[in-house]
């Protein structure tokens, strides 16, 4: 009895005494461990990284922070104009169309690689299959090419010489077949899809990644319950893969939104504006339309709009989580 | 349990899945192997394999350049930022010091930042700041430094996730017999980082050799362009004209990343779903 009483007393104190010893040490300017080595050793360690970073990533953001409250073609001294570019831009048009293009986008760049990602978990985790190990490289693959290079790839196969239109000519759809790139229509899907592309496999390599790490008793409960594939993929295997999802949505989300090379390299923003993104605004003001102030104030607004995704879909997982 | 119907269905996905990853490639691939006289549509497989277009797109796209430029600044960048993420990793992981929370905020922010922001800034810095009288304008570094930036902030989160894992016994046994500092990374954790700063160099690697944007703002000489760059040049000028040659010049671009993907494959598959359920 009394060796019992002892064992839990000391469980129960060990806990508490370590914290207290922890908050004591770092209140009184710390009492370290033997050889733990001080801030000044630690700031050594980490300042080779933090004076780049500072100084060639965390300055420029400030100062294109700086910029957009300036008036300035990049020549000429710059003039202080207060919230004048951010009231404007609430007010362009061509800033509103942009960002409804990302909207659009968030369908192609988002929405079809998740669904695809959870289309293809939900089936290998009722059957799984040999070879896993290939597919998954073989599904990476295109997140791992240069934006410029697929770019190039998708040129050609919208090109009116291009696979699509020679696979709709062969099928007898030859009266679709079109420039799509060139489309008012089809230009910004065109280009979405290429998004669609390069994201899929990275979401199922997320999702199957995932999958593998819910426990199979979870399954074999649902079996056992006489639960269907769409009831075990909707109790188990969907809430198994909240934190996959919330990360593949962070990362096309964002991909969505500063999307530059792909959109660069196919369109420049064309036809007539209709698949211009955020960043190719950006650059279309800074360094053609020499408004480098306002360039700045879309800078801040695409920075802006990425924190508040992010925001949000840290919120959401985290409240997930918590239940 | 399962019926045969739906383990069919699943090979049938993942293999249509799976063409479609490669298809895009393969067509560029195919086209490239053509001659600029052979109209071609469509996907047709070639007759016989033909490397002039390669030739062609190798000289006149200035790929000896590309290639000469995109290595020196992504090998630079790999190796600068893979020692000061270690470096900064392994305070953040296994010290308490002064402002180790604020320091770890502000990587974390430069993770999700969108880089795109600090490329006005950084073009009219470059112009107009010359520390110590050097001009870094379109010159390497102009690509360098920035891209170390951005890589530490995520590398210092990735190595900082491994120290942290790092048995505290280890360590702590490690400085009692003595070890310093310097002693305890090198001779007791590094050993066992090796894998974790394998993948991290292979990312590093890859983002930078596949950057466009900060290339295209910031320099402007045809002999610094990088291997992306000189192809979307290449591409914009040629393009009409002869598909074959942009396509040979995009599986120029595309190779050295297909050929360090094929081999360390298991690094970016690794990187991608531990370190984005990290990050």
């Amino acid at each position: 009895m009394t060796s019992h009483d002892s064992t839990t007393s000391d469980a129960g104190a060990q806990p508490l005494g370590r914290t207290g010893i922890r908050r004591l040490g770092r209140r009184r300017a710390r009492e370290r461990a033997p050889g733990e080595p001080g801030s000044l050793v630690a700031w050594l360690f980490v300042l080779p990284g933090i004076a780049i970073f500072a100084v060639f990533t965390m300055a420029p953001l400030l100062y294109a922070m700086g910029l957009s409250f300036y008036d300035w073609d990049g020549l000429t001294p710059k003039r202080f104009i207060g919230l004048a570019n951010y009231r404007e831009a609430f007010a362009d048009p061509t800033i509103r169309a942009t960002f409804l293009h990302v909207v659009e986008l968030f369908a192609f760049y988002t929405f079809l690689p998740i669904a695809f990602g959870l289309l293809l978990t939900a089936l290998l985790t009722r059957s799984p299959i040999r070879g896993l190990t290939f597919y998954r490289t073989v599904l990476f693959l295109p997140a791992t090419i240069a934006g410029v290079v697929v770019a190039q790839a998708w040129i050609w196969i919208y090109d009116k010489d291009g696979p699509l239109n020679a696979g709709l000519r062969a099928v007898g759809l030859g009266s679709f077949a079109q420039a799509w790139l060139g489309s008012f229509t089809w230009a910004l899907p065109a280009v979405g899809l290429v998004g669609t592309w390069v994201s899929y496999g990275l979401c199922m390599v997320l999702f199957i990644a995932g999958a593998q790490r819910i426990s199979p008793s979870l399954y074999e409960a649902a079996r056992v319950d006489g639960a269907g594939a769409f009831r075990e993929f909707f109790a188990v295997t969907l809430p198994g893969l909240r934190g996959e999802i919330a990360v593949a949505l962070m990362l096309t989300t964002i991909n969505a939104l500063r999307s530059f090379d792909i959109v660069w390299n196919t369109t420049q923003g064309g036809p007539g504006g209709t698949t211009t993104v955020p960043s190719v605004l950006m650059y279309l003001n800074a360094f053609t339309y020499n408004r480098v102030g306002y360039a700045s104030t879309i800078a801040v607004m695409l920075a802006v709009s990425i924190l508040c995704i992010i925001g949000v879909i840290q919120f959401f997982s985290e409240r997930g989580d918590r239940r | 349990m399962t019926s045969r119907a739906e383990r069919g269905i699943t090979y049938a996905m993942i293999l249509i899945f799976s063409a479609a990853a490669l298809y895009p490639m393969l067509s560029i691939l195919f086209l490239a192997l053509h001659q600029n006289t052979d109209l071609v549509t469509g996907f047709v497989w070639p007759d016989k394999l033909d490397f002039t277009s390669f030739k062609t797109a190798w000289t006149e796209g200035g790929f000896a350049n590309g290639y000469k430029s995109s290595a020196i600044v992504a090998v630079s960048v790999t190796a600068a930022a893979a020692a000061c993420s270690v470096l900064a990793g392994y305070a953040l992981g296994t010290m308490q010091f002064t402002g180790d929370k604020l320091v770890f905020g502000l990587m974390v922010l430069g993770i999700v930042f969108p880089y795109e922001a600090t490329v006005i800034p950084l073009y009219y810095g470059f112009l107009s700041i010359h520390p110590f009288g050097i001009h870094l304008s379109d010159t390497y570094w102009a690509l360098i430094l920035p891209q170390i930036g951005t890589s530490v902030s995520f590398g210092a989160v990735w190595m900082r996730a491994f120290f942290r894992a790092a048995p505290r016994s280890l360590i702590e046994s490690a400085r009692i017999d003595g070890a310093s500092t310097f002693g305890v990374l090198f001779r007791v954790l590094l050993p066992q980082a090796r894998p974790a700063i394998l993948t991290m160099c292979v990312l590093i690697f890859l983002w930078t050799w596949n950057e466009f944007l900060l290339a295209l703002v910031l320099i402007q000489n045809p002999v610094k362009q990088t291997a992306p760059l000189g192809l979307s040049y290449f591409a914009s000028s040629a393009h009409v004209t002869d598909r074959t040659e942009v396509a040979a010049a995009s599986i120029l671009v595309a190779a050295p990343i297909l050929v360090v993907y094929v081999l360390l494959q298991r690094h970016f598959l690794r990187g991608i779903s531990a370190g984005a359920v990290k990050a």
